[in-house]
């Protein structure tokens, strides 16, 4: 398999706190990988030096190839992201939304209507593709922003909590879509689901204080810290070293 | 095609919120006509004859564009869109021209809304009314400039108290309701070491088809415009750093 995501001792430190320390990790291509953590282990900022939003403070990643220090215009080429807040514009409607992203990413103005068409309907957007952006539900706007990060066909996608505020069945629905691009697209995926990460993930990393503390399939951290169920196993592992 | 996507989106943004158009056309519109009504009716007061309040109206009618630009940008910062687009392949050219260029067919839609309005109140219909809204452009481009600046250090909500204050300073400034000559003193060495003054003053000037006075002014404003530019260029990259 070919590595999509190399990082090599990717560090930033924000004046005296460490938020990502020295993290060595390799995610292969059409892997779906889950970055796992609690609150302020180092997983946002972490997506946010890999899409190029964050200068490290020391170490590199290579996406694909190109570096984030040396290559970072190719890099965003490949890549797109669905930030952890909902991001669309509210006064464009949502096929509006994914047609901009669609043409940002290079598309030309019939690409990008067959494009949003195909994402509307794989997302259940079709039905209010007429509507503005700032009409539609908390859930449904985060729908289309996962859309608007999904559109561009990205080799590598980071879906930075992409399930928060879903109802159960958008939420099942969204995990079918990501299961269909599993194999084709390279997926980092943060979140506070565990069963989440459990079902869909082909290998977890928990960070913890910004260090990776764990790495393997949902089986293997298990295994590791001897218990039964994956929340157990996480608690165990993300929650070892705070413990005095 | 990067660039126009995001320079359509937007457009669309702005003038799909109504209130931009009553702020930016409604209202100075109003304050047009009311005076041009008060100008017949008392006894004339020469600021506010309509050849020196229509420029005047003009100029102030562009400080809302300083409004909805940084409106646009602190709103697109607060909701995560900006971080979305930062990730995405465009650059800091595509961010500065997509922000700046959808406002300049809004402002001169207002100049040419106000000197309409301004031949009913008895401004001669002359060609000198075309190159004054040649005169305009830099000034258009000086308020713009200060939207994407605020934009950048301010959030949405910030952006509309800091105008309050901008938008006072600037109509005082300008010497569109106070003469600064009656003024003098200090203030009006501040008036005219900013470019607001000149602003109006180029526009009047071009209106009273004196035209080699036109150019003094308009160094102002484009020297001003070029300061204010550079300044939100460096803020906009250090927040796409940050």
């Amino acid at each position: 398999m070919t590595t999509a995501i190399q990082t090599i001792n990717l560090t930033k430190k924000f004046k005296n706190r460490t938020a990502v320390d020295s993290l060595n990790l390799s995610i292969e291509k059409g892997e779906l990988f889950a970055l796992l953590g609690l609150n302020g282990a180092g997983k946002t900022t972490c997506i946010k030096m890999l899409c190029c939003l964050l200068s490290p403070t020391s170490g590199d990643a290579v996406l694909l190839g190109d570096s984030i220090l040396e290559q970072p215009a190719a890099v965003k080429q490949k890549i797109n992201i669905s930030p952890q807040e909902t991001a669309v514009a509210p006064n464009l409607t949502v096929r509006e939304n994914l047609e901009l992203i669609a043409r940002i990413y290079g598309c030309n103005k019939s690409e990008a209507r067959s494009k949003a068409d195909e994402i509307m309907q794989s997302v259940g957007l079709s039905y209010r593709s007429k509507d503005r952006a700032k009409t539609l539900s908390g859930g449904l706007q985060r729908r289309l922003s996962i859309a608007m990060a999904l559109i561009s066909n990205p080799e590598i996608a980071f879906l930075d909590e992409p399930t928060l505020g879903l109802d159960v069945v958008a939420r099942r629905e969204l995990w079918k879509v990501m299961r269909g691009l599993k194999g084709r697209v390279t997926m980092v995926l943060t979140t506070h689901y565990l069963e989440e990460a459990e079902a869909l993930s082909d290998r977890i990393g928990i960070l913890h204080d910004g260090r990776l503390k764990a790495l393997g399939t949902a089986e293997q951290l298990k295994q590791e810290t001897g218990k039964t169920s994956f929340e157990d196993a996480f608690i165990a592992l993300a929650e070892t070293e705070a413990q005095p | 095609m990067r660039f126009s996507a995001f320079a359509s989106r937007n457009s669309k943004e702005l003038l799909r919120d109504p209130l931009s158009l009553v702020f930016s056309i409604g209202l100075p519109l109003f304050l047009l006509v009311l005076v041009a009504v008060l100008n017949r009716s008392l006894p004339p007061v020469e600021i506010f004859k309509i050849e020196n309040f229509a420029p005047g109206t003009a100029v102030f009618g562009f400080s809302f564009l300083t409004l909805f630009s940084g409106m646009l940008i602190g709103k697109d910062r607060t909701t995560s869109f900006l971080v979305r687009l930062f990730a995405s392949p465009l650059t800091a050219s595509d961010f500065l021209f997509g922000y700046s260029l959808p406002l300049l067919p809004i402002a001169l839609m207002q100049a040419v809304v106000f000197f309409i309005t301004a031949f009913f109140f008895g401004l001669p219909v002359t060609a000198s009314v075309l190159l004054t809204l040649l005169v305009l452009v830099p000034a258009a481009v000086l308020f713009i400039g200060f939207g994407l600046l605020f934009g950048c250090l301010f959030t949405d909500k910030q952006v509309g108290g800091v105008f309050s204050l901008f938008v006072w300073l600037t109509t005082f400034l300008s010497g569109q309701w106070l003469p600064l000559d009656m003024v003098g003193g200090p203030i009006k060495k501040i008036a005219y070491a900013l470019p607001f003054a000149h602003a109006v003053d180029a526009a009047k000037v071009a209106l009273a088809g004196n035209y080699s006075a036109i150019i003094p002014h308009l160094l102002w404003v484009i020297g001003y415009a070029v300061i204010v530019f550079i300044i939100a260029i460096w803020a906009f990259r250090k927040r796409m750093k940050a």
